[in-house]
């Protein structure tokens, strides 16, 4: 592995803020003080932070309905995060988007989506531009188990491994598509043997594990930049929170205890702990300075103007 | 002036914008060896090469989407769709995606980008190679809505459409493929959004858009003499030049509109809605739409006809709504 032992640190530190992050929007959420769809990124840490700290702020990201994540780790001011989930003006998209919609361009996070399935073929076309355009960036579609049953998966598949386009598909098998496991949305469980079919070389690997993660996303990576095409990175994890907002959902009886026993952020912990890259009081601080931050954020959000009507409602708005 | 045919002039737009801009590239399915169905992008592929001129599978859904998110990160794609009716299978990115990211992302991201294609109605190719998608594509904001119907509005419209900073249907419609009109040399644009008077007249204004113009004016030209007919082409669905339209209607008192989508909740329709809004009082009878009959398109050359208004049901419509006669057409569908 080799990984630095500040490289280390800092994925745990991400990690870390997006499940504080979301804590946060979770309890906002439940007091009214965040509306609308809210889809909780708890749990699968480990992916968005994997692939992320193997990018570029150059490299695109294009994200999913359940996006906060993929926004925190690629580097987004909480802030403005923040605003955007209480559609301020002062928000990531101008209150224009809400939490499904969070874009950065200038970090790279091309948006969020409400389609599953909808970013991947649009991470196709930002790493066609990249070609084209003879750069070194990459482009990374996060989608889920859900979208990999959607018609554009399998066109995306082919037409990326046809025009050798440095994308990367990742995979966030979270075990629901909404609310269906997917025992029952999948005749045959094979998401990266599809991906191979289709000449994009695929490799499954423990999505609760942010070093595998973050491993195969660097053979992706690799592979990507050097102009060798597309890969696919199927990562076993799971959502530990309901499909969206705080609906409850149904799950076989010891099935959400046997996966929070597996939690990629107390794992990690662990391990940093045992491996002494990181010590209880260095945690302790973390902790104390994520919560700082996300009071600011929260403040910031809620002392920020709304948008105006008169400018956002009109055709020629943004022409 | 030289004459050229509409789909020359397109083509023509095309490599004119390419020379110009090394950004913009074409991508579609048969686009590079066949030349495109119909032939629009014959010849490109051998200037351009591979690189910008992309063949595809046939997967709309992805290469529509692929052209967006190269729009998104600094290209300015065509994508040419082989008949309007297959950019259905594409509509996420067509819907849901290019119209509305510029919105969500608050104006941060940019789409320009042209999605062109050819529908048409009198080639016998029945309901899912014909049919008129306008009126959905209106009602989605977010898309400028372009239709032409002569060779120079066509070349003139496209060369703005790659030029401009928003999404943009370009309407082609084939039945007017081989049209061959007056098309200058040289450099200009015609301006999205402009509508133009295909010709003047003072007893009644017809508001026509892609082949209907064609026919409306036939129409006018049969009415010389006994009604004055003027026949304004929007060219430009949306945004729409509702002042050009405005000003006839308050010089003749009477509108119709003619198309050959179907006349339900429809472009006539909302023409009519933003008339009877700002130019009400300037109305001496109720504005019709004259449209197709509400139901798929049919395949049999008999049945086609009678699908769309023709040049005699429009003189009739004219003639009833100024009280020259009486009789109903079937065909005044609005």
């Amino acid at each position: 592995m080799g990984l630095r032992a500040e490289k280390r640190k800092s994925m745990f530190g991400r990690m870390l803020l997006i499940r504080r992050f979301e804590e946060e929007v979770k309890k906002l959420y439940q007091e009214g003080r965040i509306v609308g769809a809210i889809h909780l990124y708890i749990g699968q840490e480990a992916v968005a932070v994997g692939v992320s700290s193997g990018l570029k702020k150059r490299d695109y990201v294009f994200s999913t309905h359940r996006g906060h994540g993929h926004a925190i780790a690629k580097g987004c001011d909480i802030k403005r995060m923040m605003a955007e989930l209480m559609g301020r003006d002062t928000g990531l998209s101008r209150g224009h988007g809400g939490s499904m919609h969070l874009y950065d361009p200038a970090r790279g996070l091309m948006g969020g989506n409400g389609i599953v399935g909808g970013g991947i073929p649009l991470a196709l076309g930002a790493a066609f531009s990249a070609q084209y355009r003879g750069t070194d960036q990459i482009a990374v579609t996060f989608f889920s188990d859900g979208a990999a049953n959607q018609g554009v998966f399998a066109e995306s598949l082919n037409l990326a491994a046809l025009f050798h386009l440095p994308v990367i598909f990742v995979c966030e098998n979270n075990q629901y598509a909404a609310t269906t496991p997917v025992r029952r949305s999948f005749a045959k469980m094979a998401i990266a043997q599809r991906a191979e079919s289709y000449g994009v070389p695929a490799e499954t690997v423990d999505g609760n594990d942010v070093e595998a993660v973050h491993d195969a996303a660097l053979k992706a990576i690799r592979r990507a930049r050097r102009g060798e095409g597309p890969s696919l990175i199927d990562c076993e994890t799971y959502r530990l929170e309901p499909h969206c907002g705080i609906i409850p959902d149904q799950r076989e009886r010891g099935e959400r205890e046997a996966w929070r026993a597996k939690d990629p952020l107390s794992r990690y912990k662990e391990k940093l702990l045992a491996e002494r890259i990181l010590t209880p009081s260095k945690i302790e601080k973390m902790e104390k300075d994520i919560a700082r931050e996300l009071a600011k954020a929260v403040k910031f959000a809620e002392i920020s103007p709304w948008p105006d009507p008169e400018a956002a409602l009109h055709k020629e708005c943004l022409v | 002036m030289r004459k050229i045919m509409y789909r020359t002039a397109i083509t023509e737009a095309m490599r004119e914008e390419m020379e110009r801009d090394g950004r913009v590239f074409i991508i579609g399915e048969d686009v590079d060896l066949f030349g495109g169905v119909y032939k629009l992008t014959k010849g490109l592929v051998e200037k351009f090469g591979p690189r910008r001129v992309r063949g595809t599978p046939i997967s709309e859904a992805a290469f529509i989407g692929l052209a967006a998110g190269a729009a998104m990160t600094g290209l300015r794609p065509i994508v040419e769709i082989m008949y309007m009716d297959f950019a259905l299978v594409g509509m996420d990115p067509l819907v849901n995606q290019i119209p509305k990211i510029p919105y969500m992302s608050g104006g941060q991201v940019k789409i320009p980008l042209v999605v062109r294609g050819q529908f048409g109605v009198g080639t016998a190719e029945a309901a899912q190679h014909s049919q008129h998608l306008e009126s959905w594509f209106i009602h989605t904001p977010g898309y400028k809505v372009v239709m032409p119907s002569t060779a120079y509005d066509a070349k003139g419209l496209l060369k703005s459409a790659i030029r401009d900073d928003n999404p943009v249907l370009y309407l082609e419609n084939r039945v007017l493929y081989l049209r061959k009109e007056d098309v200058p040399e040289g450099e200009w644009l015609v301006p999205i959004g402009v509508a133009d008077v295909k010709r003047e007249g003072s007893d009644i204004t017809v508001v026509a858009t892609s082949n209907a113009v064609h026919k409306s004016l036939a129409a006018a030209e049969q009415l010389a003499g006994e009604i004055s007919v003027e026949v304004v082409d929007p060219r430009t669905l949306d945004p729409l030049d509702l002042p050009t339209i405005l000003r006839s209607v308050k010089k003749t008192g009477h509108l119709l509109v003619v198309q050959e989508g179907v006349a339900g909740a429809c472009f006539g329709a909302e023409v009519i809605r933003q008339v009877v809004r700002e130019g009400f009082g300037d109305l001496e009878s109720a504005p019709r739409v004259l449209g197709a009959r509400d139901v798929p398109v049919p395949f049999s050359p008999v049945l086609e006809r009678a699908y769309v208004p023709q040049v005699e049901d429009i003189v009739a419509a004219i003639r009833r709504m100024l009280g020259r006669t009486r009789n109903e057409s079937p065909a005044d569908t609005g």
